[in-house]
């Protein structure tokens, strides 16, 4: 009896203490990224042009990225993700389907990159453009999509598909009045993992986005995104103030990321919201 | 309305809502249910008892053609609604908004209570703000729901009580004006209190409405039905006046099962 008691605590307090470590990486790195920032990073910083010192070429075109490669891959993986649970059934062309798309998930980012800069840049002629970023971005966050999606789908209970389907629906108008928003939540979730994977990303981009340090008009110019541009500016430090600026850079980076997520949820509940709504 | 001249006309095989006949369904080798006849007057309630596995929910399950989700599942024999084939040319749509199913646990959908009871009508392409919200306010009404919610139409199904949100899957199939409704076991999951204002409101419904009632509580049906249909083992034993059978049943196995010898 007593065992059993100690045992009880002694595991709650490994689960609590790993919560602990987790919150203390994180927040340490964060804390360090900041501070290291601190004499750099700054309104103007992010707002003014590379020539002027700032980095607002790269902010826009890593929002340039994300927007049009998610454009490109939430509805082909959400599409396909619905196809796969809703009308494939479980054939074994399916399971190869699935072992395929789990291979893609696994290949490193830099072969997307080869594969990009041969096929988009070059082949379709879109040059070192982000519009051929975006294309390879894409292809490499929709395992992600179509996975995290399928997850989502399969956790709406069959009961709400058969009360909708028992009201004289359609299949399709089931899913999407029914189903699709039930797995909302889910594949909002899948949208931020890709955000972040695209964001983050610095091979496939080096070699299919190009380095140009001017703000992109079009998504057919090249552009530097945030990335790359920490990339070399590290690279190319030699005294601590050329550090401070990396580090402004990958704050600004964290911003970015914390800004996307964070509008990405208000829309969602935003969206929820007028669900609820009689209107 | 005299539910004694319906019954007759049921046994003559006229006028009769719903006829089954020769009914036998598989699934993939296993035969769930085996040569059903059962037929539904109007206005009737018709429950439906026997051991689980029996074929009941089975059985309903084929009247709305819910059993075509199953892959596996085939069907062979006639289902008539008014005369007409229901595994024929009748589009399945059309079928499940003319016979309605409510579920053993209450599925409302993750929207509001309005939007609940209206979901239905605007898939079918009702797009009248005035027309939708009478088709709510009437629907709600005769579910018995209406007092309870209807000054938080817009607040979530999923926040109202198990027997409200029950009651709001009734009013959704209504909305639909069905001429049959299918209840899977509609009390299972509901408290007495729930249950005994889900049952009243049965008997309100049958004014409208034919209705078939799966149950597993015998008093249940000994107060709801009209008839009562006993299944064993994917056969229908026995079907007749819900006094009578419970009373005076005339196979031995109905006996048996009511007087609670086995299942």
């Amino acid at each position: 009896m007593k065992k059993r008691v100690f045992l009880d605590g002694l595991l709650y307090g490994i689960m609590a203490l790993s919560l602990c470590g987790v919150i203390a990486v994180l927040g340490y790195i964060l804390v360090y990224i900041f501070r290291q920032a601190a004499g750099s990073l700054s309104f103007g910083f992010i707002f003014r042009s590379a020539r002027e010192g700032g980095i607002l070429p790269m902010v826009v075109t890593t929002l340039y990225v994300v927007v049009v490669s998610i454009a490109i891959s939430l509805p082909v993986g959400i599409g396909t993700a619905v196809f796969l649970t809703e009308y494939s059934g479980n054939s074994s062309l399916v399971r190869i389907l699935r072992v395929a798309i789990e291979t893609l998930a696994g290949i490193p980012s830099i072969i997307y990159g080869l594969f990009g800069l041969l096929m988009f840049c070059r082949f379709l002629g879109f040059g070192q453009s982000i519009i051929a970023g975006a294309f390879t971005l894409s292809i490499m966050i929709l395992p992600v999509i179509i996975r995290t999606t399928e997850e989502a789908l399969k956790s709406v209970p069959v009961s709400f598909r058969e009360g909708s389907l028992s009201l004289g629906t359609t299949k399709s108008q089931t899913i999407f009045h029914v189903v699709l928003p039930s797995a909302l939540g889910g594949i909002v979730t899948s949208a931020i993992l890709a955000i972040g994977r695209v964001v983050g990303e610095s091979a496939p981009v080096l070699l299919t986005v190009g380095l140009s340090r001017n703000i992109p008009r079009t998504v057919f110019e090249s552009g530097r995104t945030l990335t790359i541009h920490l990339y070399y500016l590290t690279n190319e430090a030699v005294n601590p103030d050329d550090f401070g600026i990396a580090f402004a850079t990958a704050g600004t980076l964290v911003m970015v990321v914390v800004a996307i997520n964070t509008l990405t949820k208000i829309l969602t509940r935003k969206f929820k919201n007028s669900q609820g709504d009689a209107s | 309305m005299n539910p004694n001249g319906q019954n007759a006309e049921t046994r003559d095989g006229c006028a009769a809502k719903l006829d089954v006949c020769g009914l036998d369904l598989y699934y993939a080798d296993f035969q769930a249910l085996k040569n059903i006849d059962f037929r539904l007057a109007r206005h009737e309630v018709a429950a439906l008892i026997g051991p689980s596995g029996c074929g009941k929910s089975t059985f309903i399950r084929v009247l709305n053609r819910m059993n075509d989700l199953i892959p596996s599942c085939r069907v062979s024999g006639k289902v008539m609604l008014d005369g007409e084939d229901i595994y024929g040319a009748m589009d399945v749509t059309e079928l499940r908004s003319r016979v309605g199913m409510v579920f053993q646990k209450p599925n409302p959908f993750a929207m509001s209570v309005f939007d609940n009871v209206a979901y239905g009508k605007r898939m079918r392409g009702l797009r009248d703000k005035r027309q939708l919200a009478e088709v709510v306010e009437v629907s709600l009404t005769k579910a018995a729901l209406w007092d309870e919610v209807k000054d938080r139409l817009k607040k979530s199904a999923l926040s109202l009580s198990g027997g409200q949100q029950q009651r709001l899957c009734i009013a959704r199939s209504i909305a639909m004006q069905p001429e049959i409704i299918l209840m899977d076991e509609p009390t299972s999951a509901l408290d007495p209190i729930a249950t005994g204002r889900i049952e009243e409101l049965i008997g309100e419904l049958k004014k409208d409405y034919s209705i078939i009632i799966v149950t597993h509580a015998m008093h249940q049906a000994s107060r709801v039905s009209d008839r009562t249909a006993f299944f064993l083992l994917g056969e229908l034993i026995e079907f007749g006046d819900t006094r009578e059978v419970f009373t005076n049943p005339v196979d031995k196995r109905t006996e048996d099962y009511i007087s609670g010898r086995f299942g």
